[in-house]
This record gives structure tokens, C-alpha cells and sequence, in this order.
């Protein structure tokens, strides 16, 4: 197979070709600089990553097991299931990596107070979880919308001693608890770092949050050969703003696999009710980078609609925008009810409840392994589903 | 010379500036008011093109877009609102305010083409520091419409240069970290800063001041240490409490911006 040789993105303006950069008004200019030059001096440093890799092992739980999942397997054909658990992480998915990482950033930083955004709530829990046990000040915005479909974990942001803000500006969820921390940070840039929970956003975010997910992808390449004597075919992984897919993508594209990422398909793509702005958007500027975005025709960002509250927005990390272009990464759809159907059969087959987002990833992935023949297809099990059970239990009409 | 170089030389008092959103109420309305910001004294507008996600914009702004937006106010209504001004008004400057995404959807030279025919003068976007306009602002000189860029208190030095040497018009400096609709503190070190950049070599740009502004005093204290004052939010506020009554929405706006006139300073 041809080898494939990618560029080294971003450039140091942040650039990922066309897309990335810093579309941010001027008072961010600074601490988003002042940030730059902390991670290039700090973050690379061995103290720094001897650190952190101290904390993940301990703290965290890493690494994280890659599970065979023969059952389904076997019923699904002749191609083999492999799970990255990073559900299996403490607190329950991918997102503390990068909140460990940057918070052990900030406390370098100095800085004395932490925001973030959260949509499903996971990135909110995974940094509450972390300024507790650095003993830093915790603020994490989220829509309204989503507090009420994430109960849970609004009530464990709490207990770990955050402050949890509602978010009642446009649609009420993640786009606009975005918005409504950048406006913190604009306020408060002398003492706040701001953790976005993606690999979105001005740079360097897309580029920190991206090193610090990597470890999925790291770990996965070795424990496929080390454990498995295998090398996997395909890597299939849900795009919300597009972390824990960067995360097991980066260390393996200029490798010989086929990599998918999968998008919130909603009401399905020809309703317009979905969020999958790499399948059906175009490029534009939202939330201080270019990328694929879903716009009206006056440019206006559109409400996006989808069942998993992680996977609910109107963009997506400017890399997958240039890994689209490029045509290295495919980008595909799945519909809520597709996803809640691989959610009840990873649940029922497996003993594994998944997240509602990354039963987006696992419906392509079945859907795949029935086409496929003898296909080792690794799948980034991105979080676990415990915080979905009040929606589930809704839409079935049980009552907890 | 263009009409935003012409008032800023040719202006007895430090020049006034205020910033409305174009079609909240409506863009009737809209119309109306600019017409009664320049009789009541106001000597360049700044029109807010309506966007989803204004992320530097405080709550009253934020409000006045939601609305506008409710009404699906796109830049071909802002382009016939200018128009609809410049019908009647061929001396006040207009300053297009916004953000990219706007923009970019329509096309930079289309963008930049029809708001020359419209009568701009001007445009400021909000999140598009010189580091990302190479292209916006090559565009922008070919059409002769000025580039105004935002310094802030947080700008460093090296940046001010930058930022200077690629902006004409005015520089807005923004004078506090913050949204738009928060409350200035400290006029002592907006001064210091502003007497910073007008040191900068070549600099001949006119410095604005906005974020914060009010109230008489603070408008007052402000044209003394600059070359000119903004007020936004302020008469933003004044549309959300008469949305009922727009004639006194534009009596309140009128009796408001005669105010601030009077505590401005001559040159
Ligand atoms: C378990 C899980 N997977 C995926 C996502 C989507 O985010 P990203 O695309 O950044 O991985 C979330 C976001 O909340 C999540 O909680």
C-alpha cells in the first residue's frame, strides 16, 4: 500500500491550510499568545510530561484496555471488534486527558481560576474533577437545554465543588455555552485559563487539546501489536467537535488504515435537523477558527439538532476540515435512531453502556462489519452511557 | 479625502460616535433612528450587522440581535438601510460593525462592492484581527473603504505597530477588558494607553474610545483624553424599553444623545 505522508499542522499561525487560526476579537489576542508560548515552553518540557504521565496512570487510570468484542463479533460476521475503553477513564470518557493536561498548564500558568463549556457535561465534569484535586476555582458554562438532559452530571459538576452556569442565549446548548465563556474569558484574562473541551476553537486549542487526546491513538498502536499481534484496518470514532477522534486518528494517518469519523446524523441529513457539518456544511468562521460550519444562506450559524447533547453543534475542529479536504479521514452520518439501536446492542451483548455520542460511532461500525470481510475495526468507545439513562428511560417511557 | 478623514479634521468637537443594530425594532425604525442620532448630534454611526454568535458582546447587545435576527434582518437589509440614509444623508460616515462569518458567506469583493454603492465608509470586524485580514483588507483598500481594527487594553506593543500600520480611518480602542455594556473603572489608564499609541511613529490615526461609556461624566472625561467617544449599548438599552412606543424610542434616543453631545469637548 502507498505510503501516505501528511504535512506537520498546524503551522505556527495555526493554520491547517485554509482552515484554523485565531478569529478572535483583540483582547483575546493576548492570553490566547500568552497560552501558545506557556505550552511550547511547559507542556513539552520532561518535568511537565513525566507529570502528567505520573497523574494518568494514577489519577486517571491509563492506560485504557482495548477490549475484543467477540460476541458481537462473531454475530456481526466475519470482521473483528475491538473497544478503545475510554469510558473505562476515571470519570467516564476521554475528556479528562486533556482537562489533566490543562489544568496541570494552567497551574503552571498561575492562573488562580478555570472555565470551561460543556455540552454532554463530561468535559464539565472531567475539569470540575480536576480543579478539585488541584484545588483550583472551577466555572463551567452549559445551555439550558443541555442541563436538562444532562442532570446528572450537572449534579456531579456541583458535588466536585464548580459552579455551574445556565446558558440561556440562542439555541441553549454547547454553541452557545461556548460563546458565553469566551465573553468570561474577554472579562477575566489576567487570572482565568479557558479549557475548551474540544479540538475546537482559536489556536492553539485544536493543536493543545489534540496532543493531549493523542494518548488514545498512542496506546492503541502499541496494545494492537503488543496484546493482539494485530494491526488495525479500520478506526471509526464519533465527531462532535472532533477530541477523542483526533485523539485515535493523529498517530496513525500517515499509517495504512482507514479511518471514519462519524457525524450526528439527527433527524436524519435531508431534514436539515442534524449536526453534520462536515457531511452537509461549508466552510465558514465560528468560534475564533474556519471550518465546516452549518449556515444559512445569510451566514447565520443554524440550530443543530441532535439526540446526543456531546455531538450537538454546529461546527467542528479545523482539522477534520482540512482531513476532509484532503480526503484522508471519510466523514460519515448516523441518525439518532441508528445510534440509540447500537446503544441498546452494545448494552445488551457486551455488558458496556455506552454514551449516546459514541453510539454514533459504534452504528457505523456494525453497519461496516456486516459489509466487510475479515476486517480488524478498532472503534474509540469515547465515554461511558450512565449520564444518558434519564433520556433513554424517557424516550421508553420508564421512570427511573 | 473620505467622509470619516473629512469629520475627524473638520469636526469643532471631539467626534461622537454611536453604534445601533441594524433592524431592531426593524429596519424602518432603524432608518429613523440614524436620521435622529445626526440631527441630535451624533457625527458617524456605526451599524451593527447582526450575527448568531456576537462572543464580544454583552447581554443588551446580544438581546438587540436576537431581535433583529427574529425579523431574518440579512446584509441586503443592511445595505438598504444604508442606502435608505445615504438617500437623505451624503456627509455623516457609516461604519459596517460585525463579524466574519457574514461576510465571508456573501464574499469579500461582493461584500465589499455593494457596501461602496450603499455609501460605507467604513468596516470594523470584530473577530478578525490583522493576523487573519490579509485578504479581507486587500479587498477592502481596492474598494477604498476603510479598515478599522480594535486595540485593547491587553494589545502589546509590537501588535499596536502592526495594527496601526494596517488600519485607516480610526483605531477603536476598547477600554477595559470585557463585553460590550460593562463599566469603565479606571480613565487613568485608558489615557496612559492611548497617549502610548499616539507615540508610535507615523501614527496620525484618530483614537476612539469604546466599551464602558454611558453616562455625561465618563463621556465627558473620555473625549478629553481622545479623539473621539462611542456609546452603544446605551442607546441599544433605550430601544428594548420602548419596543412598544418607537416615538418615544426615538424621542428617548434623541434626548439621550443631545445629552452626551453637550459634555463632549471642542479639539
Ligand atoms: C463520551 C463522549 N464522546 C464524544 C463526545 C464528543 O466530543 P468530541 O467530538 O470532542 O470527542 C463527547 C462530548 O461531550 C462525549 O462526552
Amino acid at each position: 500500500m502507498k505510503k501516505i505522508i501528511l504535512p506537520k499542522l498546524p503551522n505556527k499561525d495555526g493554520h491547517f491550510d485554509e482552515y484554523g487560526g485565531m478569529f478572535v476579537s483583540e483582547t483575546l489576542m493576548y492570553p490566547l499568545k500568552e497560552l501558545l508560548e506557556a505550552y511550547n515552553k511547559i507542556a513539552k518540557s520532561a518535568k511537565f510530561r513525566q507529570l502528567l504521565t505520573k497523574e494518568l496512570t494514577m489519577y486517571v487510570g491509563r492506560p485504557t484496555p482495548i477490549y475484543y468484542a467477540s460476541r458481537i463479533s462473531k454475530e456481526l460476521g466475519s470482521s473483528h471488534i475491538y473497544l478503545k475503553r475510554e469510558d473505562l477513564n476515571h470519570t467516564g470518557a476521554h475528556k479528562i486527558n486533556n482537562a489533566m493536561g490543562q489544568v496541570l498548564l494552567a497551574k503552571a500558568m498561575k492562573k488562580t481560576r478555570i472555565i470551561a463549556e460543556t455540552g454532554a457535561g463530561q468535559h464539565g465534569v472531567a475539569t470540575a474533577t480536576a480543579c478539585a484535586k488541584y484545588n483550583i476555582k472551577c466555572v463551567v458554562y452549559m445551555g439550558e437545554e443541555d442541563i436538562e438532559r444532562q442532570k446528572i452530571n450537572v449534579y456531579r459538576m456541583k458535588l466536585l465543588g464548580a459552579e455551574v452556569i445556565p446558558v440561556s442565549s440562542g439555541s441553549k446548548t454547547l454553541k452557545d455555552a461556548l460563546n458565553e465563556a469566551l465573553r468570561d474569558w474577554v472579562s477575566n484574562v489576567d487570572d482565568t485559563h479557558y479549557i475548551i473541551g474540544s479540538v475546537a476553537g482559536p489556536h492553539p486549542y485544536p493543536m493543545i487539546v489534540r496532543d493531549f487526546q493523542s494518548i488514545i491513538g498512542h496506546e492503541s498502536k502499541k496494545q494492537m501489536a503488543s496484546i493482539y499481534k494485530k494491526k488495525a484496518d479500520i478506526l471509526v470514532a464519533c465527531v462532535g467537535g472532533g477530541s477523542n477522534a483526533i485523539g485515535l486518528f493523529h498517530p496513525f494517518l500517515n499509517d495504512d488504515v482507514e479511518i471514519i469519523g462519524v457525524e450526528a446524523g439527527g433527524y436524519g441529513l435531508s431534514t436539515g435537523k442534524h449536526a453534520a457539518p462536515l457531511n452537509k456544511g461549508k466552510p465558514g468562521v465560528l468560534h475564533g477558527n474556519r471550518t465546516y460550519i452549518m449556515e444559512d444562506e445569510n451566514g447565520q450559524i443554524q440550530s443543530t439538532h441532535s439526540i446526543s447533547a456531546g455531538l450537538d453543534y454546529p461546527g467542528v475542529g479545523p482539522e477534520h476540515s482540512w482531513l476532509k479536504d484532503n480526503k484522508r479521514v471519510k466523514y460519515v452520518s448516523v441518525t439518532d435512531k441508528e445510534a440509540l439501536k447500537a446503544f441498546y446492542y452494545l448494552t445488551e451483548r457486551e455488558g458496556i453502556i455506552p454514551a449516546l455520542e459514541t453510539a454514533h460511532a459504534l452504528a457505523y461500525a456494525f453497519k461496516i462489519a456486516k459489509k466487510y470481510k475479515n476486517k480488524n475495526i478498532l472503534i474509540n468507545l469515547s465515554g461511558r452511557g450512565d449520564k444518558d439513562i434519564d433520556t433513554i428511560a424517557r424516550m421508553t417511557q420508564m421512570t427511573l | 479625502m473620505n467622509r470619516i478623514e473629512k469629520t475627524f479634521i473638520n469636526n469643532k468637537k471631539k467626534v461622537f460616535i454611536a453604534y445601533i443594530v441594524c433592524g431592531d425594532p426593524d429596519i424602518h425604525t432603524t432608518v429613523k433612528i440614524m436620521n435622529t442620532l445626526v440631527d441630535s448630534g451624533v457625527d458617524l454611526i456605526e451599524l451593527g450587522v447582526p450575527f448568531t454568535d456576537p462572543i464580544a458582546d454583552g447581554p443588551t447587545i446580544q438581546k438587540s440581535i436576537e431581535r433583529s435576527l427574529k425579523k431574518n434582518t440579512s446584509l441586503n437589509d443592511v445595505f438598504d438601510v444604508c442606502n435608505k440614509f445615504r438617500a437623505k444623508n451624503k456627509t455623516t460616515p457609516l461604519v459596517l460593525m460585525g463579524y466574519l462569518n457574514p461576510i465571508e458567506n456573501l464574499g469579500y469583493k461582493k461584500f465589499s462592492k455593494i457596501a461602496v454603492q450603499s455609501g460605507v465608509d467604513g468596516v470594523l470586524v470584530v473577530d478578525s484581527p490583522p493576523e487573519e485580514s490579509s485578504v479581507l483588507s486587500t479587498v477592502l483598500k481596492e474598494y477604498k473603504i476603510c479598515n478599522i481594527y480594535l486595540a485593547s487594553p491587553t494589545t502589546s506593543k509590537s501588535r499596536l505597530e502592526t495594527i496601526i500600520n494596517t488600519s485607516n480611518g480610526y483605531l477603536y480602542y476598547v477600554s477595559l477588558k470585557g463585553i460590550t455594556g460593562s463599566k469603565i473603572s479606571d480613565i487613568k489608564s485608558i489615557e496612559q494607553n492611548i497617549n502610548m499609541i499616539k507615540k508610535i511613529k507615523k501614527n496620525d490615526l484618530p483614537v476612539v474610545v469604546g466599551f464602558g461609556i454611558k453616562d455625561k461624566k465618563t463621556a465627558k472625561e473620555i473625549s478629553k483624553i481622545s479623539d473621539g467617544v462611542i456609546i452603544g449599548s446605551s442607546f441599544v438599552k433605550i430601544i428594548e424599553e420602548n419596543l412598544h412606543n418607537k416615538q418615544r424610542m426615538v424621542d428617548n434616543i434623541n434626548k439621550y444623545a443631545v445629552k452626551i453631545k453637550t459634555s463632549i469637548v471642542n479639539k
